[in-house]
């Protein structure tokens, strides 16, 4: 190799180690941690703490190469969007192939160390949300339905159940309801997102709501959701792993999302311009903290419960 | 001053081949770890039919 094209490779860009993590969603990644964690914390069966650490990493893993397969498949939308623009594929840093071996790898690899370190269910429980996330979503929903939040959201949903199955090898009525929690707030989440950050899911040509049914109609299925999200995040609290810390922060958050949802509703395009989407902005900032804030509640309610302290 | 002069390309495939021996590592000690854990802990049972098991030996012999 000549001194030559060594200087050509590094003009095109030789990937760095970040760039390797960055295609596995580090952000996504901590709420998959952080949701599966939960999960496995608030399910009634005891694990061994080194056990749990495993299978929290493999379940980000998981997460992280369904992360790479996104970027690979969507690598073409993420040139054209501001927001993803800067990613390791379309700036050039890392090959297309690249992304999907690692992808590939990493997939087999979490879904099989996860079902050796826990059990067998939980492993094609991974496996299937990567296949749901990578293939469903990414692949079929994405470009053809507006939909799609709501239906790739489930992937999204799926780390507490993995969590709670960590633990009891099974699938019960606080692990789905725990799903539903993520499952319901996805679509007002992103669809706040999209009023305000209209022009780049317009120029990728994603059929988000806004583009396809119009803003006011994403205005009402903001509203739908977040009452539907409301009743969810109620009925967990009426299960075995609520109680008052639980339901005391769901009444606040869910007072407060419906309200915003409420002024989403009644607003028009001129007034949401006329002071630049302040109540859209601040709905999503609300999204951001509404699923952690519930998340760490369910943990509290858990992490007090031998001491007498937490649930009913 | 050296006769080869580093190029930013060989530091960030230092920096690459370092990550990635690092993680390899980490893989290996998390392994023997769980390993270690999974056969210590009390859930382990081995199977009944292994030669050498009580079970395995017919009565009156050895």
């Amino acid at each position: 190799m000549t001194d030559a094209s060594i200087t050509t490779q590094a003009d095109g860009g030789d990937a760095a180690f970040g760039d390797y993590i960055a295609l596995l969603k580090p952000r996504v990644m901590s709420l998959v941690v952080f949701t599966a964690l939960v999960g496995l914390v608030a399910a009634p069966v005891p694990v061994h703490p080194y056990i749990a650490f495993c299978a929290i990493l493999f379940i980000a893993i998981g997460g992280g190469a369904s992360g790479a397969l996104n970027m690979w498949y969507d690598s073409d939308i993420d040139a054209v969007m501001k927001r993803t623009r800067g990613r390791p594929i379309p700036s050039g840093r890392v090959g297309r192939d690249e992304a999907l071996a690692l992808g590939l790898a990493l997939s087999g690899f979490s879904c099989v160390m996860l079902a050796l370190a826990a059990n067998v269910f939980t492993g094609l429980f991974l496996a299937f949300t990567i296949f749901f996330y990578a293939v469903v979503y990414t692949m079929w929903l994405k470009r053809w339905t507006p939909q799609n939040i709501v239906i790739g959201g489930a992937a999204g949903a799926f780390p507490p159940m993995i969590g709670w199955a960590v633990a009891t090898g099974s699938v019960s009525l606080e692990s789905v309801l725990m799903f539903l929690l993520v499952f319901m707030w996805t679509p007002p989440h992103f669809w706040a997102l999209a009023l305000f950050m209209r022009s780049d899911y317009d120029d990728a040509g994603v059929p988000m709501l806004t583009v396809t049914h119009g803003r006011p109609a994403t205005r009402r299925h903001i509203l739908a959701y977040t009452v539907l999200l409301a009743a969810v995040a109620f009925g967990t609290g009426l299960t075995s792993i609520g109680g008052p810390i639980y339901m005391a922060v769901a009444l606040v958050l869910n007072a407060l999302f419906v309200i915003g949802a409420l002024r989403i509703w009644r607003r028009d395009e001129v007034m949401a311009e006329a002071d630049n989407y302040r109540v859209e902005r601040s709905f999503f900032k609300l999204s951001l903290i509404y699923t952690f804030l519930h998340f760490a509640a369910i943990l509290a309610e858990a992490l007090l419960k031998p001491y007498g302290l937490g649930g009913w | 001053m050296p006769l080869t002069r580093e190029h930013e390309l060989h530091r960030r495939r230092r920096g690459l081949n370092t990550g990635l021996g690092l993680v390899l590592g980490a893989f290996v000690v998390l392994i023997f770890l769980l390993t270690f854990v999974k056969v210590t802990s009390q859930s382990l049972q081995f199977p009944d039919n292994l030669p050498g098991t009580s079970a395995a030996t017919p009565a009156g012999e050895g």
